[in-house]
């Protein structure tokens, strides 16, 4: 699978949804090589050396923060990270004024996490930085889609023909919409399971097949991916009980065996063990979690590096 | 962009990188702690064919490294289409070793200077040589090569094209007008 | 007072009346209609030639935001944006602050409609005291000051008892209650039409079926009391058929539409513009086709803008935070006879009736008719003429069509015999320039 792309259109990465094929391809590739660099011993170029990143996360996150941070330091980019918490945010500052000043600092790119969807967009139609979207609210998640797609790729050597099963929290999950908008773009097939209550309404408009039983999710699945329950957005009446949960659409290892051979577990994390995974399946064989994190900086940095570039001219 | 002279043929080719191989032996007085390292793209496979040679005449394996220099570059934010970034590799440590960078044209000498920048985040090495297929003048910085193919006097206006039987299907060396 | 507006083509479905005609009113009120009438001495002209002259338009359904919210809107600049759209007469909803809930609001409403305002106004009382849901307001002491209508517009009356109370109180008084139907448990924390578009946005929906449970439920609660209901901004399949069952049964429901709903989709808001944000959200295209439908059918008996100013800061946030509503009241002509007659679905006289006609009618009000005798309102309108709606007369400008040029051009509008709002060219020989304002100002006696 090789890219033609040679640069992204947009100066932004606002979601999966706007790109083309290749542009996700050219996103891939570009990753390989970018995961030889945290292999050295001395795991910093100096690619964006001079160049300001902020990082403006206005929800709660570890992984995701802590993934930018990291590839901003290994290209050798300045970074500034803040967070909603103990900033001018909480004296009731818009988002549009907190970034406006965050310009005055003339950053090259901003990366932004905030729990409304549209409002990486809102920056992005606004201000000259790139921005680059870490998650809004139950829109989109595009790095991490990109992550995980870079990590099916490298284990099946290709997403087409894929069958990729996501599990979970499908309604307040940006992931899952992310993931839809890359599998499907990229010709894999996709299944969701869900109980009805928790699957938004005419998801199967994106192409993909919705099932509620997780055997039947599981039947024929080369991907399992697993999301995470998001207890802070239930309320009663999306389900009864935990317990009851798990039983329904919990992975157990007996249950991971109607799966294909070779079949590999997901998880964007973090994850609720023994909520939606069992610990047998999070640590077991086929579980390529830790992977997923480490595959992240990698994409990151290839995304950070082909939007700093230059912008495609005629030649 | 229309040819303006054919400067190598495949034979001509062959037998320039022949060359390179025995002086770079000759200069360093045997093979011992070399790492032949291509700079990618065509730096690769010109590497790769001296490795081949000094192990017909030798008959000892070289380390070949692949030096990908694209995230040292000093002008990424200008060019575009972007390069696509590839790994780097060495199949052995570089401290202490006498570092042979392969290219296939010589040009500004921006490229060998990004290469050293790269190397220097593998390791410390005894020295580090520098062999080009062509060496088309116009340097913008202090550099020159150990081992040069072919000098040939350039006008900014044309372009020298390589093209390799591993990368492009055929041996030969161009001289284009843009 | 006294004003003959000449060889236009006058459209008054009323009277079932379109053809060239010249217009006469005296002391306020249509005298004459006929060809070829002489403007009496010292009587101004209009002249209306290449537009259609048609009875003011009629807005049952504007908020003004005065008293208590004047950095979105007050009496003057809603009014003078209701002018400037060709309306003549517009009902100002209950949800100000104070809400119009007790006679003094109301009284403060009339007065400073007369003090300042440009065109006619009538207020709705609010059906419950603080718009809470909880008592009934003082609906006949309201009704006794000027209230036409009763609404909580903006909120659902939830309590089904109290809804019952409020029918069947206003029935007693002549006057209809105004629902916005929406089940308020379905519709928690929703920002936008539950469908492909909210999924795909990961946005909180509102589905069809909250609006179309309400709706069912005033129907039913109108054949329990015999009052008079009238259904705002409907949007969805099913709640068109439950009005029209309704109304094939003989029930006392009348219902509106809006332009917004009538043009636009869930679609849209993949712009993420806050613009699109109002409630009941823009629905699916489906849905959008059964408007057009029922607009067809004669089901929609009124289009109403639900002009809902925010000010630019309250809109410049993201859209789960932005308020919900649209100004409409300078766009809605152009845009309906855009989407409406120009796409053939409807005739001109048809949007007439829609817009001015079956409104008056519908609350009762003077207006909607040239009939001689009746109120001298009038909007002369160029259809071959544009509007670029680069800024607005509201004091806020929260429009879906800002920034776009639509195909129509009020030329005039005239309430009660003056021109409130001259869109006509500057008389470049005189060399005097004549600000819209300044005019509406000296006409105002």
């Amino acid at each position: 699978m090789r890219s033609q792309a040679t640069a992204l259109r947009s100066k932004d990465l606002l979601g999966i949804e706007p790109l083309s094929p290749e542009e996700i391809s050219l996103i891939l590739d570009t990753a390989e090589g970018f995961r030889e660099v945290s292999e050295r011993p001395i795991k910093k170029v100096p690619t964006l050396r001079g160049q300001l990143v902020i990082n403006l996360f206005m929800e709660a996150s570890t992984r995701t923060r802590v993934s930018f941070e990291i590839a901003e330091k290994r290209l050798s980019a300045d970074t500034l990270s803040f967070s909603a918490s103990g900033s001018s945010v909480e004296k009731g500052e818009t988002l549009i004024d907190t970034a406006q000043n965050l310009m005055a600092m003339q950053p090259d790119m901003i990366v932004i996490r905030h729990r409304h969807p549209g409002s990486p967009k809102m920056l992005a139609d606004l201000l000259p930085a790139s921005i680059i979207n870490a998650g809004d609210g139950a829109h989109e998640h595009p790095t991490q889609a990109l992550l995980d797609a870079f990590t099916i790729r490298e284990k099946f050597g290709r997403l087409a023909g894929v069958n990729v099963s996501i599990i979970g929290d499908i309604a307040h999950s940006r992931v899952v919409r992310s993931n839809i908008h890359l599998l499907t773009k990229m010709k894999a097939n996709v299944t969701l399971a869900a109980p009805p209550t928790l699957m938004p309404a005419e998801i199967e408009k994106m192409g993909v097949r919705v099932v509620h039983s997780l055997d039947e999710a599981l039947e024929g699945a080369d991907v399992v991916m697993m999301l995470r329950i998001q207890l802070e957005r239930q309320s009663k009446t999306t389900f009864p009980s935990l317990r009851e949960y798990f039983n329904t659409f919990g992975l157990t290892p007996e249950r991971l065996r109607r799966a294909n051979d070779g079949a590999i577990v997901m998880h964007p994390g973090p994850m609720n063990r023994g909520v939606e995974i069992s610990s047998d399946v999070a640590d077991g064989p086929y579980s390529v979690i830790l992977e997923q994190v480490t595959n992240g900086v990698a994409v990151r940095m290839a995304v950070l590096y082909l939007l700093a570039g230059g912008h495609l001219q005629e030649s | 962009m229309k040819m303006k002279k054919r400067l190598l043929d495949g034979a001509r080719l062959k037998r320039t990188i022949h060359r390179l191989s025995v002086e770079i032996v000759e200069r360093n007085k045997g093979t011992e702690n070399l790492v032949i390292t291509g700079i990618r793209s065509r730096g690769v496979p010109i590497a790769e064919r001296i490795v081949k040679h000094i192990k017909e005449t030798e008959g000892v394996d070289v380390p070949l490294g692949i030096l990908d220099i694209t995230l040292y570059r000093d002008d990424l934010t200008t060019v575009a289409p972007q390069p696509l970034v590839k790994p780097s590799h060495f199949p052995c440590s570089i401290d202490d070793k006498i570092v042979v960078l392969v290219d296939d044209v010589l040009y500004t000498g921006r490229t060998v200077r990004a290469a050293f920048d790269a190397l220097i985040d593998y390791g410390r090495p005894r020295a580090v040589q520098l062999a080009a297929l062509i060496d088309r003048g116009h340097r913008e910085l202090p550099i020159h090569a150990d081992y040069t193919g072919q000098m040939v006097p350039t006008d900014r206006t044309e372009v020298i094209k390589v093209k390799l039987q591993e990368t492009d299907g055929e041996d030969e060396v161009l001289l284009m007008e843009k | 007072m006294n004003l003959l507006i000449s060889n236009g083509r006058v459209v008054d479905p009323s009277q079932n009346l379109d053809r060239a005609a010249d217009v006469l009113i005296e002391d306020g009120l249509v005298a004459k209609i006929g060809p070829g009438l002489k403007a009496p001495k010292g009587v101004a002209t209009i002249d209306a030639a290449g537009c259609i002259v048609i009875p003011g338009l009629v807005d049952l359904h504007t908020h003004l935001r005065e008293p208590g919210q004047e950095h979105k809107e007050t009496i003057r600049t809603g009014t003078e944006a209701a002018v400037a759209g060709g309306y003549t007469s517009v009902c100002a909803m209950a949800n100000t602050t104070p809400p119009n809930d007790e006679r003094p609001v109301t009284e403060m409403i009339v007065a400073e409609a007369q003090r300042n305002g440009v065109c006619r106004v009538y207020p709705i009382g609010a059906v419950s005291k603080g718009l809470a849901g909880l008592e009934l307001s003082e609906m006949a002491d309201l009704r006794g000051a000027g209230c036409v209508a009763f609404s909580d517009d903006g909120k659902p009356v939830t309590n089904s008892k109290l809804m019952r109370a409020a029918l069947e109180y206003a029935r007693m008084l002549g006057a209809p209650v105004i629902a916005h139907e929406e089940d308020a448990f379905l519709a928690e924390g929703a920002v936008m039409h539950e469908g492909y578009y909210s999924t795909l946005l990961g946005m909180k929906g509102a589905p069809a079926a909250g609006e179309e449970i309400l709706t069912s439920r005033d129907i039913h609660l109108v054949e329990l009391t015999g009052g008079r209901l009238h259904v705002a901004h409907l949007s969805t399949v099913g709640a068109i058929e439950a009005v029209r069952r309704a109304k094939s049964r003989g029930l006392a429901v009348t219902c509106e539409a809006t332009p917004h709903h009538i043009a636009l989709t869930d679609e849209a808001v993949q712009s993420f513009s806050t613009d699109l944000k109002m409630n009941p959200p823009l629905r699916s295209e489906a849905h959008r086709r059964a408007l057009l439908e029922a607009i067809k059918d004669g089901t929609i008996d009124v289009i109403a803008t639900d002009h809902a100013p925010h000010h630019p800061d309250e809109k410049r946030v993201e859209f789960d935070l932005a308020p919900f509503g649209v100004i409409g009241l300078e766009t809605a002509f152009a845009v309906c006879h855009e989407v409406l007659v120009k796409s053939k679905t409807i005739k001109l006289a048809q949007l007439v009736d829609l817009m001015s006609t079956r409104p008056a009618r519908t609350f009762n009000l003077p207006g909607g008719t040239l009939k001689p005798g009746s109120a001298g309102d009038v909007a002369v309108i160029d259809l071959d003429g544009a509007t670029e709606f680069a800024s607005f007369r509201s004091r806020s400008h929260n429009s879906p069509w800002r920034g776009r040029t639509l195909g129509t051009r009020v030329v005039a509008t005239v309430v009660g015999g003056v021109v409130r709002f001259d869109g006509r060219p500057s008389p470049a020989v005189e060399g005097k320039s004549r600000p819209q304002a300044a005019r509406a100002r000296g006409a105002r006696r």
